[in-house]
């Protein structure tokens, strides 16, 4: 596998945590939740670990954001700090 | 306060990453797990379980006390949402809609309902009119992906997947009904007794099959033991690591439907996302 899709996508990786944890948002931080675990599902694949692979994109990127949006439809959107 | 936590951060995650500098390499053949266990698992998995995926085999065959732990834990995830979050008293307010015109009813008196059938329907408080793309869309969607779910299932012990991954694919098919169409929807097709007694009966199978090789004269989880049960007895271990994986599959779907039930109605199971 070259080096360079690995060095882009872990880029990704880091942008989208660094995102998470800025942005006010709620919704948008369970977004960005469900693409860094889709990232880290492709970061999983090019490694070879297929089986984890498919338990980030089933659980990761699938239902956790699913339960985060729940969360947030019955709490707040917006953050305080 | 907040520079102070940001010096903490900085200090933990450089330490963190000092630590990491002393593991093996990706993929290096001299570390200590591939130098003893991988090998074996790697050249005797398949003679000794029949089960191409070693993955599967490792999970499910060698290591099967931890996954019948993990399929515990996910069900205590599933009790500790149902007795946090649920909530059995009816709500005081109740919207109806008056279906040919469209007029919506706000009723203050619980005592007082409007029969529900073909002029009128029950709608959430923040009720807005479903789209019929999504539904439609969503409709030819959902029994796909549940076969697929099944497949994922069944294929566990060849392709990569198991009863993990195939619960929650299962599980989030029932989610996607219940966000294109209405929670209610899937409140009344699935029961919530009969999405309790799954996930525990989900269990109960891998805890079973793992029991009744007891008293056949093997250790617990011991699949070899099961050879009169089934009708291929040169695939035993393969064929009970699927019954272990189909337990699994079902308590892990029942476990994510309770949880997004619970979570998007506040535990009253009545409106939702």
């Amino acid at each position: 596998m070259p080096w360079q899709i690995d060095m882009i996508v872990l880029f990704f990786v880091i942008l989208c945590a660094v995102a998470a944890i800025t942005v006010k948002d709620l919704l948008s931080t369970a977004i960005l939740f469900g693409a860094y675990s889709f990232m880290m599902c492709l970061l999983w694949a090019v490694m070879g670990a297929v089986d984890v692979a498919f338990t980030e994109a089933s659980v990761g990127a699938g239902v956790s954001t699913v339960f985060f949006v729940a969360a947030v439809f019955r709490t707040s959107r917006r953050t305080k700090d | 306060m907040k520079f102070f936590g940001f010096v903490v951060v900085c200090l933990v995650g450089g330490l963190l990453l000092y630590g990491t500098a002393d593991f093996p390499d990706w993929g290096d053949p001299d570390s200590p797990a591939s130098t003893h266990l991988s090998d074996i698992y790697i050249e005797h998995a398949f003679e000794q379980t029949q089960v191409p995926n070693i993955v599967t085999a490792i999970l499910a065959d060698y290591r099967g006390f931890d996954t019948m732990f993990e399929t515990a834990v996910i069900f205590c995830a599933g009790l500790a949402c149902f007795l946090l979050l649920r909530d059995f008293k009816e709500r005081k307010e109740r919207f109806y809609r008056h279906v040919p015109t469209g007029v919506i009813l706000h009723v203050k008196n619980s005592k007082k309902a409007l029969r529900v059938g073909r002029d009128f329907e029950h709608i959430d408080k923040d009720w807005i009119p479903s789209d019929l793309i999504i539904k439609t869309v969503c409709r030819i969607l959902i029994p796909f992906i549940q076969i697929y779910a099944l497949y994922v299932v069944a294929h566990g012990d060849f392709s990569p997947g198991g009863g993990f991954q195939g619960g929650v694919i299962f599980g989030s098919s029932l989610i996607l009904l219940a966000i294109s169409y209405d929670l209610k929807i899937l409140v009344r097709r699935i029961k919530e007794k009969v999405l309790g007694i799954c996930a525990a009966a989900g269990v109960l199978v891998y805890v079973g099959i793992a029991a009744i090789c007891m008293p056949m004269g093997k250790s617990f989880l011991d699949y070899s033991a099961l050879e009169m049960f089934v009708f291929d007895p040169h695939h035993v271990r393969a064929l009970g690591m699927l019954g272990v994986e189909i337990g699994v599959g079902i308590a892990v779907a029942a476990v994510m439907a309770i949880i997004y039930i619970n979570i998007v109605s506040e535990g009253r199971h009545d409106e939702g996302l």
